[in-house]
């Protein structure tokens, strides 16, 4: 391995050991689809479930995400543990499916089970959790507080913290700011009391959203503007998890003569002759030279993209492409990393 | 020999140019899952249709801000507006899809202004235009109508490109607006507008059994203002235009037109690839033509002849302590690097297009920079031309 500014570990600044979000009882984690959110929520459920505690992985977007992370069959909608964490943590899981979430509501705030049945023959569950999303949002957000609120009552069966694999950048500001969205459907009622005790837990200290990105220009764009919006209906941002990096493969000054053509291909040529190569060596040479260039290019996107992270002075915490994919062992790994960057 | 070597399909190659010079295909549409390029893919194929002599009208759905910019689309007045730049006999205009604006238009097209002026101030029609689920696809779907009786009444368009909402689930695109319309034209709704309409028509059993049961639960969560917002809406929309499904089926017969042709776009990774395959069998149950499959944000690998294993044992033959050696083997080890993405996503590859014989395929390989110039959608419209 080579020692240079790309080996060195971007968030070393960030290393420390204490606590980082103190207080912090509800993690949401959100970010460009695909960038990595439901890996990230379980690596940090997991990470935050070390050395004894229990964590609540929570998913709202009914696609059993954690059930195929984690390798199980679907997860019905109850409360689970689904993996162990070292020094005896666990973690549990919950898929929150907003039909469920709803008759939970009616039964817990009216008594009112049984009028489920009437109520989805006509359409009406259907347009509650389906259709009008102000509704549903408020259903999702409302278990995510419960769960909190039974941290705060010290419930026997209360977790260390609530991980909540949300949905993406460009709607998580709509889907926390619950209060203004049934506000357009519902201005006065119950609905509307919920999602005003709803924003209590959610728009407090109790709460931060984290964003996962990857260093590529428009997850990036999309995290600079998701911020920008939370931040503007006074949602607490946590921090940016920078996902699927890439290793180092050049070193600065390689990359600088990369760039710039002026790589020495004779040399190379004679270096890959001697190594053994198979192939002519200075059409190796020609073909290294045009592959590194094309390296160069993508590592100076990602350096601007950094550059842009940096800005945001948010803390960041930086994780590798496991090349293999994502497995139970891949997330015990990234889960270490998080610790190792002071995520506890 | 350095051969630039990229996936090798075993599939047919998707001529993109034969397709843009067959004057009977008058709407193509750009469909995937979210982030695999749709946008791109459409604004990319727009071009060089318009280059290549048509006129060419594209409509887009939530582009990058910096190809927004590119192609002029700076004014958001849900209009078509000539983008400049382009070379050769054709045109090409394009818009960015408003979906409130679009409803709004629906709403003032088709009732008197008094009228109209009470629906777009009814909360409920406001939360149905500017958030519910399905409501940006059905705008889609609507504009294309629109778009396309435009075309055909003043000729101003030959060729319609059509960018898809950013959905999770590429068939969204489809069942979406068809569901949101029986939504609007279903039991619930004529349920709770019963006693405006002559409370019982057409409701059946439960209604009458259970009415004052629901409409009680609905106005206890709720608050009874909503259903009586809910009411004045279906109302007020009832003796303006037809029924909501029927629009919706309206377009969607336009799609299983012959003179429209589907673009379906993935990245060669297995989520969007999973999606593609859904729509691809979708396409095929429904009678809707499929042009083929791009395959977006390809790795391209230049020295192909040798492997990544050949690349690692040289590799570790070198002297790390020597400067010319240690930049040999990191060279080396980047190939390698290359090597395995490149034959992850051609066993990706190879797994779709063995479900899916015969789907003509072209590739586009993952550009160094994000796409935001004309000159860049040129670029990319070339590399999709070369099946
Ligand atoms: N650090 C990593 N290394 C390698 N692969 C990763 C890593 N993080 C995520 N992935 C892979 O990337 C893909 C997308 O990840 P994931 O499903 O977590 O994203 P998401 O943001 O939840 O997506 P969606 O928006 O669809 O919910 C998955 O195949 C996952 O295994
Ligand atoms: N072949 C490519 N090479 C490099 N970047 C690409 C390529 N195709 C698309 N992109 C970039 O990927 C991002 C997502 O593309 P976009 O067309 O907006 O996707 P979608 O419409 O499917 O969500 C954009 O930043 C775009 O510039
Ligand atoms: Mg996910
Ligand atoms: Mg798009």
């Amino acid at each position: 391995m080579h020692t240079s500014p790309w080996t060195a570990d971007p968030d070393y600044a960030e290393t420390v050991t204490q606590t980082r979000w103190p207080g912090v009882a509800l993690h949401v984690v959100s970010g460009k689809g695909g960038a990595g959110k439901t890996t990230i929520a379980a690596a940090l459920a997991l990470a935050l479930a070390h050395d004894g505690k229990r964590t609540l992985l929570m998913e709202v977007e009914g696609r059993q995400g954690i059930a195929q992370l984690f390798d199980t069959a679907p997860l019905p909608y109850t409360e689970r543990k689904v993996a162990v964490a070292p020094g005896g943590g666990e973690v549990w899981a919950l898929p929150v499916d907003p039909h469920e979430a709803l008759l939970d509501y009616l039964e817990i705030f009216y008594n009112l089970r049984r009028a489920g049945s009437v109520l989805k023959k006509i359409g009406a569950i259907d347009f509650a959790t389906t259709i009008a999303p102000g509704l549903r949002d408020v259903l999702l957000t409302g278990k995510a507080c419960e769960l909190v609120r039974r941290i705060d009552k010290n419930a026997p069966d209360a977790y260390q913290a609530i991980v909540l694999d949300a949905p993406p950048t460009g709607r998580i500001a709509k889907f926390l700011n619950v209060n203004s969205e049934v506000s357009g459907i519902a201005k006065v009622g119950p609905i509307h009391k919920h999602a005003e005790l709803v924003m209590s837990v959610i728009a407090s200290p109790r709460t931060a959203v984290h964003l996962v990105t990857l260093l590529e220009e428009m997850p990036v764009q999309e995290t600079v503007d998701g911020i920008e919006e939370l931040r503007a209906d006074g949602l607490p941002v946590g921090g940016i998890f920078v996902n699927m990096t890439r290793p180092a493969m050049l070193s600065a000054d390689q990359l600088v003569q990369a760039r710039a053509g002026t790589l020495p291909l004779d040399a190379i040529a004679a270096a890959a002759a001697a190594a053994g190569v198979r192939t002519d060596p200075a059409l190796v040479a020609a073909a290294l030279g045009l592959e590194a260039r094309e390296h160069a290019a993508r590592v100076d996107l990602e350096t601007r993209e950094r550059r842009r992270i940096d800005e945001l002075d948010l803390p960041t915490f930086t994780l590798p492409m496991i090349p293999d994919g994502i497995d139970l062992g891949a997330l015990y790994e990234l889960a270490l990393l998080l610790r190792s960057k002071g995520v506890r | 020999m350095t051969v630039r070597g990229q996936l090798s399909v075993d599939a047919p190659p998707l001529r993109i140019d034969s397709i843009l010079g067959d004057r009977s295909i008058r709407i193509i549409v750009c469909t995937g899952a979210g982030g695999v390029g749709k946008t791109t893919t459409a604004a990319a194929i727009a071009l060089r249709a318009a280059e290549q002599g048509r006129r060419v009208c594209v409509l887009t759905i939530d582009p990058a801000r910096r190809l927004a910019q590119a192609m002029g689309l700076t004014t958001l007045d849900n209009t078509p507006r000539a983008v400049e730049g382009i070379t050769g006999a054709g045109s090409l205009d394009a818009m960015m899809l408003d979906m409130k604006r679009t409803f709004d238009e629906v709403v003032e097209a088709h009732s008197d202004p008094e009228r109209a002026q009470a629906i777009l101030a009814n909360p409920f029609y406001q939360a149905l235009s500017s958030s519910f689920a399905g409501t940006q696809e059905y705008m889609a779907m609507e504009k294309l109508g629109q778009l396309r009786t435009e075309a055909d009444r003043d000729g101003t368009w030959d060729l319609i490109i059509v960018d898809t909402p950013p959905a999770r689930n590429a068939l969204d695109f489809l069942d979406a607006p068809a569901r949101l319309g029986s939504f609007l034209d279903g039991r619930f709704i004529r349920v709770l507008t019963a006693p405006a309409r002559g409370a019982g028509r057409g409701i059946g059993k439960i209604a009458v059994m259970g009415f004052g049961l629901f409409t009680g639960v609905l106005s206890k969560i709720l608050g009874a203002q909503v259903l009586s917002d809910i009411g004045n809406f279906v109302a007020a929309i009832d003796t303006t235009f037809g029924g909501f499904r029927e629009r919706a089926d309206a377009t969607y017969a336009l799609l299983q037109d012959l003179g429209t042709s589907f673009v379906v776009v993935a990245t060669p990774e297995r989520d969007a690839l999973r999606e593609a395959s859904y729509f691809v069998e979708r396409l095929k149950a429904d009678g809707m033509p499929l042009a083929g499959l791009v395959l977006n944000r390809v790795q391209v690998v230049t020295l192909t002849e040798m492997s990544g294993e050949e690349a690692i044992a040289s590799a570790d033959r070198l002297d790390d302590g020597d400067e010319i050696e240690s930049l040999t083997a990191a060279l080396l080890r980047l190939h390698a690097q290359r090597q395995q993405i490149a034959s992850r996503q051609q066993h990706l590859a190879e797994r779709f297009t063995a479900a899916h014989a015969g789907i003509p395929v072209t590739t586009v390989p993952a550009l160094a920079e994000d796409v935001h110039d004309l000159q860049g959608l040129r670029e990319v419209g070339q590399l999709l031309a070369e099946a």
